[in-house]
């Protein structure tokens, strides 16, 4: 693999090889000199010639790889969870479910209202939900979006990707952290609105059992439970819009573009759900599978229908997954 | 290094470029190419069939105006944009591999400017997935302490200063122990008194044995810090040695000045120099063997009153335009 020749391959395979980079690199890094620690008489080669003694303290080459790919995560993770913006998003999305609660709490103070105001007000866990419902239509994709979409057009448009790159991260390496930083931020935002929503309800609505869309009653317990169930699926949800808007992030070296196209599809998707004419379409549109939480709220759950939401979150992972690789292993890093 | 992969897949003498040494294995370069090759979409051709071959150990100056393709090879030696043909090999090593070992900068300083100078450089050493997590934050002190930035660490990379913007670029460069170090014009927006440090920098780190390609578009820059050079014009490798073989085509002339013009250049002939050319208050001829102070002599000795008499050796500049024919123009 070492001649010229091959090496061309490795430029365009360089993700294939990016696998081993771990391997030979780790071990031979730890009995490497310091350079300036080296007298000038000794020459670059008699330094190379030195025997590589396999150190006790280098971990083994796969469990180093697996580190290093923790390491970089965790970067990526610091680097997210610490800028400012990102933080903001969270804080306005931890803020609305607080509004709805004490609006619902005004409305309903003044004269007994049916339907939903009714429901909220009777338990304190339906806030959760109803937050859920208003919020996975816009904001909480918007929110996911701007980190999803920034990730690798972010990179590119302020030069650092460039560098990354030369580390070298790997490019399969790096997208795979791309994401899982994206999806962790999705569930991130899920959880911020079910607590904040939760917290809310407790304090201004009474606690104890809930009544369900379709009349039963089930425990807190129960309820708290179904409150998880649903943040696993709204997090999923977000989590597939995540890798479109990862895909659309390699294809620009400015993150607002990518950021913008993806929330003009999820705003064409809610305007094609309106369209009672396009209703054949409308089933393998992504948004339209983020509400499907409210599945929750049936007696029985009604897991068939989450079941479907999962497989359709997955197949736009899959597709949009590959469309990002297929496009990020092969491109011309010219930014 | 892994000796045996490299000798193994090393390219036999034969698939070393036009212009190697003979008796010289691949091994013994940093960096070769053969036929590298990239056209853009558009079909602009950057880099055309380009044979380079930098020794180990080497300061290797990779000369050439502004886009002629310079940062283009340097893009691919990088692994960032794949060739359209011809191929190449750093260090003897797959990609991978070859990558934790070099040290880049790359067009210029590219940080993430919300962070300090030091979490930066842990960021960039955090994507190295050879580099050690134990030693990161004594790596990082000791790459920030060689470019002079250790007060500046915790100051955020917003608030620096070109300057220190490229100086914490070639700290990033530093963050391994590294055997090959690319540094792509790396004086770029420097004062001289930064050009000045980065010259000496890049000595002391060619002194340790590292090998360093450095790109540029100042000649005079290349000529006082690199043992090797290239020159490339519009995409193509126009030539390629060491400083002295570059230099050695062309030859040492004299210039005197003087009042007397047509008295010197009799002088000047009758001594033997060659190629005796006059303008306005000066003579100027090919040295040749001759000593300078014997040329003064025989001058003031025929009453020629000299007002000033200096040896012009050739610059990498004159060997361009020798080659090229045409001026390297900086603003090209």
């Amino acid at each position: 693999m070492s001649t010229a020749e091959s090496t061309a391959e490795t430029a365009t395979a360089e993700t294939a090889t990016a696998e081993t980079a771990g391997t030979t690199g780790a071990e031979t890094q730890e009995e490497r000199r310091t350079p300036g620690l080296v007298p000038v008489a000794e020459s670059m080669r008699t330094t190379e010639r030195r025997p590589p003694e396999p150190s006790a303290s280098a971990p083994a080459p796969a469990a180093g790889r697996v580190w290093a790919f923790w390491r970089l995560l965790g970067s990526e993770l610091g680097l997210t969870f610490r800028r400012p913006r990102n933080l903001m998003m969270l804080a306005v999305l931890g803020v609305v479910p607080i509004v709805i609660g004490v609006a619902l709490r005004l409305v309903a103070s003044e004269e007994g209202m049916g339907g939903l105001v009714q429901d909220v007000v009777g338990n304190s866990l339906m806030l959760t939900f109803v937050s859920f419902s208003f919020l996975v239509l816009l904001l909480m994709p918007v929110a996911v979006s701007v980190v999803a979409g920034d990730s690798i057009a972010g990179e590119a448009g302020a030069g650092t990707l460039r560098y990354l790159l030369a580390a070298p991260a790997g490019r399969t390496r790096l997208l795979l952290v791309k994401y899982l930083n994206a999806v962790v931020f999705a569930y991130a935002v899920t959880a911020v609105v079910a607590l904040t929503a939760l917290v809310t309800g407790l304090i201004l609505f009474p606690a104890g059992s809930v009544t369900l869309l379709s009349g039963s009653t089930i425990s807190m317990a129960d309820g708290l439970l179904r409150i998880l169930i649903a943040v696993g699926y709204v997090g999923a949800g977000m989590a597939a819009l995540a890798a479109v808007a990862v895909a659309l992030s390699t294809f620009t070296e400015v993150s607002i573009g990518a950021i913008a196209a993806t929330m003009v599809l999820v705003i064409v998707c809610q305007v094609l759900r309106a369209i009672p004419e396009l209703g054949s379409i409308t089933p393998y549109l992504l948004p339209s599978k983020f509400t499907n939480f409210d599945a929750v709220l049936r007696s029985p759950i009604d897991f068939g229908s989450l079941r479907d939401g999962l497989l359709a979150f997955g197949a736009y992972i899959v597709l949009f997954g590959s469309i990002a690789w297929a496009r990020f292993s092969g491109k011309d890093i010219t930014s | 290094m892994t000796t045996v992969t490299q000798e193994a897949g090393a390219p036999s003498g034969a698939a070393l470029p036009p212009g190697v040494p003979q008796g010289m294995n691949a091994g013994e370069f940093a960096i070769v190419t053969e036929g590298l090759t990239k056209r853009f979409r558009g079909g602009q051709v950057a880099v055309d069939t380009l044979d380079l071959a930098v020794p180990r150990g080497s300061v290797f100056g990779f000369l050439g105006p502004n886009g002629s393709g310079k940062t283009t090879t340097i893009r691919m030696l990088l692994g960032l944009i794949a060739p359209t043909s011809g191929g190449y090999s750093v260090l003897g090593l797959p990609q991978a591999q070859a990558l934790p070992k070099v040290g880049a900068l790359v067009e210029g300083p590219a940080f993430y400017p919300y962070l300090s100078g030091a979490a930066n450089l842990m960021r960039f050493d955090s994507a190295d997935p050879t580099a050690p997590r134990a030693s990161a934050k004594r790596r990082i002190a000791e790459a920030l302490d060689r470019v002079g930035l250790s007060a500046a660490a915790a100051k955020r990379f917003r608030n620096y200063s070109l300057g220190m913007r490229q100086r914490l670029a070639i700290a990033a460069a530093l963050l391994g122990p590294r055997e090959l170090l690319i540094l792509d014009e790396p004086t770029n927006g420097l004062d001289p008194q930064g050009t000045r440090e980065v010259r000496a920098l890049v000595k002391e780190i060619a002194a340790d044995g590292t090998t360093v390609f450095v790109s540029s578009h100042l000649l005079a820059e290349v000529e006082q810090m690199c043992t090797h050079a290239a020159i490339m014009r519009t995409g193509k490798l126009v030539a390629q040695g060491t400083i002295a073989s570059l230099n050695g085509g062309l030859v040492t002339r004299v210039r005197v000045e003087t009042p007397d013009v047509a008295d010197a250049a009799r002088v000047l002939g009758t001594l033997g120099l060659a190629d005796v050319l006059t303008s306005g208050g000066e003579v100027t001829a090919e040295l040749g063997g001759h000593a300078p102070e014997r040329v003064n002599a025989a001058l003031v000795g025929e009453g020629v009153a000299v007002r000033g008499l200096a040896v012009v050796r050739p610059s990498l500049e004159d060997v361009f335009v020798g080659l090229t024919g045409e001026g390297f123009d900086v603003d090209g």
